[in-house]
C-alpha cells in the first residue's frame, strides 16, 4: 500500500520540480543547446545554402589555418602560465590571512577590490605604466637599466599574466580561505605533537584537506584566463602584437567574415577541447580527494 | 621566551609582505581615481609621452605616475557629466543592458535552483550537469550559437542579442542551487504540513533562507556584466548602443583627462555594491567552493 502512495508524491515533487525549472530550461535550450547542435550540424557541412555533408573536412581546415594554431598556441601558453600562477600565488595569500596577521579583513578587501573593477577603467593607468614611454621603463631608466616595449614585445604575454593576476587572485584566495578554514583542527593538533614542522603540516595534511579546493580554483582560474581577452582587447584593440592574438580574436575576425564553417568548426573544437580538460581534472580530484575523505 | 619573539617577528614578515601585496593590489585603482581629480593640463603634461604619440613621432620625455594632483579640481567631472553627452549616453548604454540581466538572470536562476533542489532525480542530476558544463564554456563557444539564434529572430544589433542570452546564463543557477540543497528538507516538510503550497515554499521559506547567496550572485552577475567585452563586439557592433566597458578604451588623444574621470565614474556602481555587500559576496564565492552538486 506504501507504494503508490509513494510514487504519488515523487511524482507530485517531479512535476513541480519541473515547473519551477521550465523558464530557465526553455531559455538555455533555445539561447544555447538547441543552437549548438546547429553549429555541430555546421560544422559537417560544406555551407549553411548547399548543407552538403563533408565529414571532419572543416576541422582538417582549421587545424591548417595559420591563423587558429597561432591563437590556439598563444591561449594555451598563456593558460599554461597564468593558471598555475594564479593557483599558487593565491594559496600563499590566503595562508598569508590565515596566519595571526592584524587588520585581516581589511587585507582580504584591498585583495579582493580588483574583482570588482572593470578592466576598461583600469586600462588608461595600464597604459601609462606599461607603454614604452610609461612609468615602469622611465623607473627602469632612472635605476640605469633600458627599458622594452612591454606591449609590443615577447614580453607582452607576461604584463597580461600580471594583469590576470591581479584581477583574479583575490577571488582564488577567498575560495582558498575557506577551503582552510573548514580543515578539521584535530588531526592538524596530532600531527604537530608528534613532531611534525609546520611545513609537514601544511604539504601532507593541509594541502590534500583542500585539494577538492585546489581543483576547483584551477578550473575557475582556466576559465577566467580565458577572459583575459578584455585586458587584451582594450589596451591593443584589435590587432595586438603577434603573441597575444588570442582565440577570441580569432573568433571576432571569423564572425566578421561570417564564415558559418569556420567558426561552427572552432566552437566546437572548443567545446570539446574545455570538456576533456575539465574530465581529465575531474578525475585527478577524484583520485586524489580520496584518501582523505577515508 | 624566544619562541614568542620568534612568532613576534614571523607576524611582522608577515603583515609587511601583506602589506606589500595590498598597495600593489590598490595602486592602479587608486591611481586612476587621484588621475581623476587632474586638470588637463596637468594630465597631458605628464602622460603626454604615452597618448600624444599615436601618430608615431617619439616623444623622448619619459612620464611619471603621480598620485597627487598638484590642485584638485573638478572640471574633468563637469566635462564628462555635463558637456560630453557622449559618455553620458555609453554610461546609460551600459545600465540599461546590465540591469535587466541581472533582475531576470537572478529571478529565472532562483526559480531553476529551487526545482532542483526540490526533487532530485536521475535526469536532473545529469542537467545539472550540463549547466556546470555550459557555466564553464567560454565566450569562444557560446558566442557562435547566440550569434546563430540573434540572427535567426532577427535582433542581432539590438540590445536583446546581448540581453537575453545574459539572462539565461547558467551561473547563478549553480551557486544558488547549491545554497539551496543545504537547507534542510524538514524545514520544507514542516511548511508543507502547516499547508503551504510550492509556491509559498519557495518564496516565504526558500528565497529568505539564501538572501546572502541572491546577494553576492547580484553582486557578481553585475561586475561581470559591467565589465562585457567579448558579447558586445561580436553581438552588438552598433557603436551607438554599446557600453562604456568597450567605448572607454576608444579614448581620443586629446580627452585622456575625461576619460580617466570617466573611468572612474564607471567603477563608482561596482565599488560601491562590493563595499555595501561584501561579507554576502565572500560568503557566495566561498560557497561554491567546488563544482559537485
Amino acid at each position: 500500500m506504501a507504494r503508490p502512495r509513494h510514487n504519488r508524491i515523487e511524482r507530485r515533487e517531479r512535476v513541480s520540480s519541473a515547473a519551477f525549472l521550465a523558464p530557465s530550461f526553455l531559455g538555455v535550450c533555445g539561447f544555447f543547446l538547441v543552437p549548438f547542435a546547429v553549429v555541430v550540424y555546421y560544422s559537417l557541412v560544406n555551407n549553411p545554402v548547399a548543407k552538403k555533408f563533408v565529414g571532419l573536412e572543416n576541422f582538417t581546415k582549421l587545424l591548417h589555418n595559420a591563423a587558429f594554431l597561432q591563437a590556439t598556441r598563444n591561449t594555451v601558453i598563456f593558460s599554461l602560465i597564468a593558471v598555475p600562477m594564479a593557483v599558487v600565488l593565491s594559496l600563499g595569500l590566503a595562508v598569508l590571512l590565515d596566519g595571526h596577521i592584524p587588520g585581516k579583513s581589511q587585507f582580504r578587501s584591498f585583495f579582493l577590490s580588483p574583482l570588482v573593477v572593470p578592466a576598461a577603467s583600469v586600462v588608461l593607468i595600464w597604459q601609462v605604466i606599461f607603454h614604452q614611454n610609461g612609468a615602469l621603463n622611465s623607473l627602469i631608466a632612472s635605476l640605469g637599466g633600458t627599458g622594452v616595449d612591454w606591449l609590443k614585445s615577447g614580453w607582452s604575454q607576461l604584463v597580461i599574466v600580471v594583469l590576470y593576476l591581479w584581477k583574479n587572485l583575490g577571488y582564488n584566495m577567498v575560495l582558498f580561505m575557506a577551503g582552510l578554514a573548514n580543515i578539521p583542527k584535530e588531526p592538524l593538533e596530532a600531527a604537530r605533537v608528534d613532531g611534525a614542522g609546520p611545513a609537514t603540516v601544511f604539504f601532507r595534511l593541509k594541502l590534500r584537506y583542500i585539494s577538492p579546493t585546489v581543483f576547483f580554483v584551477a578550473i575557475m582560474s582556466l576559465i577566467n584566463s580565458f577572459k583575459a581577452f578584455r585586458e587584451i582587447y582594450l589596451l591593443t584593440g584589435d590587432y595586438p602584437y603577434e603573441t597575444l592574438y588570442m582565440l577570441q580574436h580569432f573568433m571576432n575576425n571569423t564572425f566578421r567574415a561570417l564564415d558559418y564553417q569556420k567558426m561552427s568548426a572552432a566552437s566546437v573544437m572548443m567545446f570539446l577541447a574545455v570538456t576533456v580538460i575539465i574530465g581529465v581534472l575531474f578525475r585527478l580530484e577524484a583520485r586524489f580527494g580520496k584518501d582523505v575523505e577515508q | 621566551m624566544r619562541g614568542g619573539r620568534l612568532r613576534a617577528v614571523r607576524i611582522v614578515l608577515a603583515t609587511v609582505w601583506a602589506g606589500a601585496f595590498a598597495v600593489l593590489f590598490l595602486l592602479p585603482t587608486v591611481l586612476t581615481v587621484t588621475n581623476s581629480f587632474m586638470s588637463a593640463e596637468e594630465i597631458s603634461a605628464g602622460y603626454g609621452a604615452v597618448f600624444a604619440n599615436v601618430g608615431g613621432s617619439y616623444i623622448s620625455e619619459q612620464v611619471r605616475l603621480k598620485f597627487i594632483p598638484d590642485m584638485v579640481t573638478f572640471k574633468q567631472y563637469g566635462t564628462t557629466l555635463l558637456e560630453s553627452p557622449e559618455y553620458l549616453m555609453k554610461f546609460w548604454n551600459s545600465v540599461i543592458l546590465v540591469l535587466p540581466i541581472v533582475l531576470f538572470q537572478v529571478g529565472v536562476a532562483s526559480l531553476a535552483a529551487y526545482g532542483f533542489a526540490r526533487y532530485r532525480g536521475r535526469g536532473r542530476e545529469a542537467l545539472f550537469f550540463a549547466y556546470i558544463i555550459l557555466m564553464l564554456m567560454p565566450y569562444q563557444v557560446t558566442l557562435v550559437p547566440n550569434y546563430l539564434v540573434a540572427k535567426a529572430v532577427n535582433i542581432l544589433d539590438t540590445r536583446w542579442a546581448v540581453v537575453l542570452p545574459g539572462i539565461f546564463t547558467p551561473f547563478s543557477v549553480f551557486l544558488l542551487t547549491k545554497t539551496m540543497r543545504r537547507i534542510p528538507k524538514e524545514i520544507r516538510e514542516a511548511a508543507s504540513l502547516d499547508g503551504a503550497g510550492e509556491w509559498q515554499i519557495f518564496r516565504r521559506v526558500y528565497l529568505p533562507q539564501c538572501r546572502g547567496a541572491l546577494y553576492s550572485v547580484i553582486i557578481l552577475v553585475f561586475i561581470d556584466n559591467w565589465n562585457m567585452v567579448e558579447q558586445v563586439l561580436v553581438l552588438l557592433t552598433d557603436p551607438d548602443k554599446q557600453p562604456l566597458s568597450v567605448f572607454l578604451s576608444q579614448i581620443n588623444t586629446g580627452e585622456v583627462g575625461l576619460a580617466f574621470a570617466a573611468a572612474t565614474v564607471y567603477m563608482v556602481p561596482a565599488i560601491l555594491l562590493f563595499l555595501h555587500g561584501e561579507e554576502y559576496l565572500v560568503e557566495g564565492i566561498a560557497g561554491a567552493g567546488s563544482l559537485k552538486g
